[in-house]
Formats: C-alpha cells, sequence, structure tokens
C-alpha cells in the first residue's frame, strides 16, 4: 500500500491504530502483529489473518513509530499488543525529541 | 485527522488528570471529553452550523472547540473587544450558529437574532448531555473560523480546517510530554490564534492550562507564584509591562519555560527578561492565523547563546523568530517570485500542512507550488534563522523610495529614554507620505525629540530620518500587542496635541 500523510490505519488483529505523520513515495507494506494495517474507510475489506505469536511486542498510545530511511512516521493514537512493521521489520520507536513549547 | 482525536488520546492516556483550570476544581481530560460530547449534542440538537463563542477564556472555551469538533461544525470565537458594528458585521455571516456569550453581549447577539447561553450556561447544558460514545461528524467544514485583527484592512475570516491545526499538534508536540504539575498560563484571549493552539498543544502534552482573563503585571505574577505555574506564553508588551512594573516581586520560582509571540520583543525587554529570571526558557514563535500559529522557534539555547555572544551573527539572533519547525517550509522571494538567498530581504512565503492560507469567501491563497505569502518581509540567515521585519503593508513609500518603518524603529526603541517607537508614512503633498514617529518616554525619563532625530540620521541617512518625532503617554495597541498604525496616523494628521482616547 502506499499510505498517505493524515491517513488512519488499523490493526484488524488487535486495537491499535495509527494516523500516518511522514509518508514515503513508494509501495510499503505495514502490519501490525504480522498483518496488514488498513484504512476502515477505504471501503476494503479488513484483512484476513491471525496474530503471528512472534510479533506481538505492543504499540505504545502517543508514541511515534518511524523509519527515517523510508521516511515514515506513524503515530500511534490506540495502543495494542502487536508489533507495527513497515515490509516485514519491526518499526523503531523514534526518540522523540520535544520542541519547546512555543504557545 | 479531526481534533477529536487529541482529546481522544488524552482522555485514554490520563483521563484522570486535570488538564483546564485549577488543581483542584478543574476538568479532567476524561470530564472534558464528556462535556464536549454533551455539547456537541446540544448544538446539533439546535440545529446550528457553527459555534460562536463570544466570552473570555476559560474552561467554557475549551469545551466549546471541542464540542464544536465532535458536531462537525466551525467554533466562531469573536473579540469582545470590537466595536458593536464590526461584531454585528460578524454575526451576519453566522445566522444559524450556537452562541456562548457573557451576559454584557447578550444584547449585540439577540440583534443578530441568535439565541445565547452564558459561559456558565453553556457548561450546564453539556453537562446535562454529556456522554462518552459520540463519534464526530465529518463535515466538510472548518474546524475554526478565527477573523484577523484588521489592523492594516478590514477583518477577514481565516478557514482552519481540522487536518491544519492537527498537523500542528503533531508535528510540534509529543503526547504525554509534560509533568503531571505542570501548568501553563494563558494570557491572550480565545479569539487569538495561540489561544486556540495552546488549548490544544498542552491538552496533548498532558499540561493543565489556566487563564488569566485580564492581564496585569500584579495579577500575572501572582498567579504564575499561588499555581506554581512552569509554562507561559505571553505578548512582549505584557512581558514589557512586567518587567517595567516597579515595586513588584518578579520572581517566578516554578516558572520554567516563556513563551512569546504575536509582535516584535524590543531587544531591551527580553535582554532585562534573561537576566532576570536565567532560569527560564524563553522561546520565541513566529506564526500567524493563516499558518494555525507557530512556524518557527527561536529556542532556549539560541536565547542564552545571543545574550553574551561576541560573534555579532549570534547576537543579532535575540531579534530572530527561530528556525522553521518540523513540516514547515520557508522561502524569502523577490517581488517577481524568485526565491532569494540567504541575507537578501524579501517576502516570506511559507508551506505545510498546518498552513492554511484560506478565507472564507475568498478561498485559497496558496500558490502552484503550495506556499502561502504571509505579507511580512524578512530574511533568512545562512543557518535558517528567520527575521521578520514587518508587514509589506505597512511600507512607506517617501518620494519613489520604499522605506520599512522597522529599521527605523529599531533605532528609536534603542534609546535608553525611548519604552515604545512607531514610525508611519503620513500624507505629504510633495513626498506622498513623509516620515514620523511617535515615541513613548520610558517611566522617569524626558525624551529629547531633537537629539533622536540626529541619533537616527547619523545611524541610517537622511531619508529614513523622520521629519517629525512627536512623544505619546502610549502607543495605540490591540490587546494582543499589535500596533494600530491606522490609529496612529490619525492621531497624527487630527489637529489635536494628543490623539483622542489618550
Amino acid at each position: 500500500m502506499k499510505p498517505s500523510v493524515g491517513q488512519t490505519l488499523s490493526s484488524p488483529v488487535d486495537t491499535t491504530t495509527v494516523i500516518v505523520v511522514r509518508a514515503p513515495d513508494s509501495d510499503v507494506e505495514l502490519t501490525c502483529a504480522g498483518v496488514p494495517l488498513w484504512d476502515a474507510k477505504s471501503g476494503d475489506e479488513a484483512p484476513e489473518g491471525s496474530a503471528d505469536p512472534d510479533q506481538l511486542g505492543g504499540s505504545l498510545l502517543g508514541k511515534r513509530y518511524a523509519d527515517e530511511e523510508l521516511g515514515l512516521e506513524l503515530l500511534c493514537t490506540k495502543g495494542g499488543a502487536g508489533t507495527l512493521a513497515v515490509n516485514g521489520t519491526p518499526i523503531p520507536l523514534r526518540d522523540a525529541k520535544p520542541l519547546p513549547a512555543s504557545d | 485527522m479531526n481534533l477529536t482525536m487529541l482529546l481522544d488520546m488524552a482522555a485514554e492516556g490520563f483521563g484522570d488528570r486535570v488538564v483546564v483550570g485549577s488543581r483542584a476544581g478543574g476538568l479532567t481530560a476524561g470530564r472534558l471529553r464528556e462535556l464536549a460530547m454533551g455539547g456537541a449534542r446540544a448544538i446539533r440538537d439546535a440545529g446550528s452550523d457553527a459555534v460562536v463563542y463570544l466570552a473570555v477564556n476559560g474552561p467554557a472555551f475549551q469545551v466549546a472547540l471541542f464540542a464544536a469538533a465532535y458536531a462537525g461544525v466551525p467554533l466562531v470565537p469573536v473579540n469582545y473587544r470590537l466595536g458593536e458594528e464590526q461584531i454585528d458585521k460578524l454575526l451576519a455571516n453566522h445566522p444559524r450558529a450556537y452562541a456562548v456569550v457573557e451576559s454584557q453581549e447578550a444584547g449585540v447577539v439577540a440583534r443578530a437574532g441568535l439565541d445565547s447561553r452564558t459561559p456558565d450556561e453553556w457548561l450546564t447544558e453539556a453537562a446535562a448531555a454529556a456522554g462518552t460514545d459520540t463519534e464526530p461528524v465529518t463535515t466538510q467544514a472548518p474546524a475554526v473560523i478565527i477573523y484577523t485583527s484588521g489592523t492594516t484592512s478590514a477583518p477577514k475570516g481565516v478557514l482552519l480546517r481540522q487536518e491544519n491545526l492537527v498537523s500542528y499538534v503533531f508535528g510540534t508536540v509529543e503526547f504525554m510530554s509534560a509533568d503531571a504539575d505542570d501548568a501553563a498560563l494563558m494570557s491572550v484571549p480565545p479569539y487569538h490564534i495561540a489561544a486556540v493552539s495552546n488549548a490544544l498543544t498542552n491538552l496533548f502534552a498532558g499540561r493543565r492550562v489556566l487563564v488569566l482573563e485580564n492581564f496585569s503585571p500584579a495579577g500575572w505574577l501572582e498567579l504564575v507564584r499561588a499555581e506554581r505555574v512552569t509554562n507561559a506564553m505571553v505578548v512582549p508588551t505584557m512581558l514589557a509591562r512586567i518587567m517595567d512594573a516597579e515595586g513588584l516581586d518578579l520572581s517566578v520560582p516554578t516558572l520554567r519555560s516563556l513563551a512569546y509571540g504575536g509582535a516584535k520583543m524590543p531587544r531591551r525587554v527580553i535582554e532585562r527578561a534573561l537576566r532576570e529570571w536565567p532560569h527560564v526558557d524563553f522561546v520565541n514563535a513566529y506564526g500567524l492565523t493563516e499558518t494555525s500559529s507557530t512556524v518557527t522557534v527561536l529556542g532556549p539555547d539560541d536565547h542564552r547563546a545571543a545574550l553574551d555572544a561576541s560573534d555579532p551573527a549570534v547576537r543579532a539572533r535575540l531579534a530572530s523568530a527561530g528556525r522553521a519547525v518540523p513540516g514547515i517550509e520557508v522561502e524569502i522571494r523577490d517581488e517577481h517570485g524568485e526565491v532569494l538567498p540567504p541575507g537578501t530581504p524579501g517576502q516570506i512565503w511559507l508551506k505545510g500542512d498546518q498552513v492554511s492560507g484560506e478565507y472564507a469567501g475568498s478561498g485559497s491563497m496558496v500558490d502552484a507550488r503550495g506556499f502561502f505569502f504571509t505579507r511580512d518581509q524578512g530574511r533568512l540567515d545562512h543557518d535558517g534563522y528567520l527575521f521578520v521585519e514587518g508587514r509589506l503593508d505597512d511600507t512607506i513609500i517617501r518620494g519613489a523610495e520604499n522605506i520599512a518603518p522597522a529599521e527605523i524603529e529599531d533605532v528609536l526603541a534603542r534609546h535608553p529614554d525611548v519604552a515604545d517607537a512607531v514610525v508611519v508614512g503620513v500624507p505629504d503633498e510633495e513626498w506622498g507620505q513623509r516620515l514620523e514617529a511617535v515615541v513613548v518616554a520610558r517611566p522617569g525619563r524626558v525624551v529629547d525629540t531633537e537629539a533622536l532625530r540626529q541619533e537616527c540620521r547619523s545611524t541610517l541617512r537622511g531619508s529614513k530620518t523622520p521629519d517629525r518625532i512627536v512623544v505619546w503617554e502610549e502607543l495605540p495597541r490591540t490587546v494582543t500587542g499589535k500596533l494600530l498604525r491606522r490609529d496612529v496616523v490619525a492621531g497624527l494628521t487630527s489637529q489635536l496635541p494628543v490623539p483622542p482616547g489618550h
């Protein structure tokens, strides 16, 4: 799939929901617990599959998951049990370098 | 993307944390969400297509902001300090609005044919319908409509989309990054973009927000100490008044961060504040209503480095607006649209998801490449620091020469006897416009206007020396610190020695 900025993606096998903050130009495979994430608003059927017991590292509410090389950043809006992965590789937590509060 | 996502996340992540109001009796994130959902039901039941908010800041404002988002209608904060005629005009744009109105403004709203309720009645209505299971209504309506202050032209309705505001929050704030006992003090009124962005960013960070309705230096300092405020936002005139106040206890032991913006900060004031409060992190933010608030930030390290730097380029940065926040691109262009290199002044153009550049009735004003013209002039230095050098609309044309008043104002404001200064173009038969300046003396000082003119002549040059400098008690500014240049010109061209009301 080619994620777009602002798109909300959900896991069909756990509660994980993310929003795309930065999107790569290329097609990528985004999964949670090994099962593809999907856009519930797209009208597509939810992907079939069951959670891979080896990919249950969890996703955390409010954390950012980013692959700098791909230019991909997901913000977790609902945490869950599954591990977020891109093209089969777990997406690392991005180091949060908060800006100073400006307002 | 919807503002309600921010509130949903806050309720999920720290639902029991007080996020609005005093530590005792304030609203938790969970309660704010319940009230917003209840408020949304009330708005929908009334069949309204907007929420007009004509009241001071406070919990009712936060509830209105999110209730409007759940209901899928825009929040329209209206400046309660406008004249009745102007308020009438704005309200006429929203004939089916749901109005939350301070009781003394009820008459204006009734004249516009709108039902109204006070902020307290609004909170009661929201509480009566409070819920936990409202889904936001998806519409094409903007999230917020803010009417610009109209210092140079008639107020325009800036449309901010859900995506603009949410992008701004996601781009600049880390979720739950505040400590549980952090508290932010907001001193700008709800019709200012900073009040909207502040409500969103502090909620997302998990930081409790307090409001000071009517700013005074003593009131601000006392509230900071009483509520153990850690973060605050002020406009430059407020910081100037705090620093110039005599006989006040200036201690702010809990304050860690002070953000300022909205107008030009006099160097004298920020230097004084940096020395007075060395433990405080100062943050200068530049942004416009049209850009969902902050687009560049000058951070605490930049401030400290600039204060005592020997390198003139680093020292100068105390007057800069800092560097672009993530997701924002800045271009300086000439009047033909060519992008200019660092160091060369020109027009400031901005691009990013948080940039709306969209006005009620006239649509999007971004160019083919997605850039929005701020109508501000400025330059970037070689390290990407932006220097804002005033509004294009403020440019004075004397003879055939374009003169930006900012440069002259800087020279005037540097003088130790001067507290505030403005330079305007006054209609002139020979030159088209001639330069005139108004200055305000610092407390206890007397300004020698002829010496000040000599100072301009030696620092700048003859054509940039005001033909006349007069001293007023104060300059006409909006409550958010923006100079009302039209009123200065009106005061200077009237036959009165001082403008009416001063």
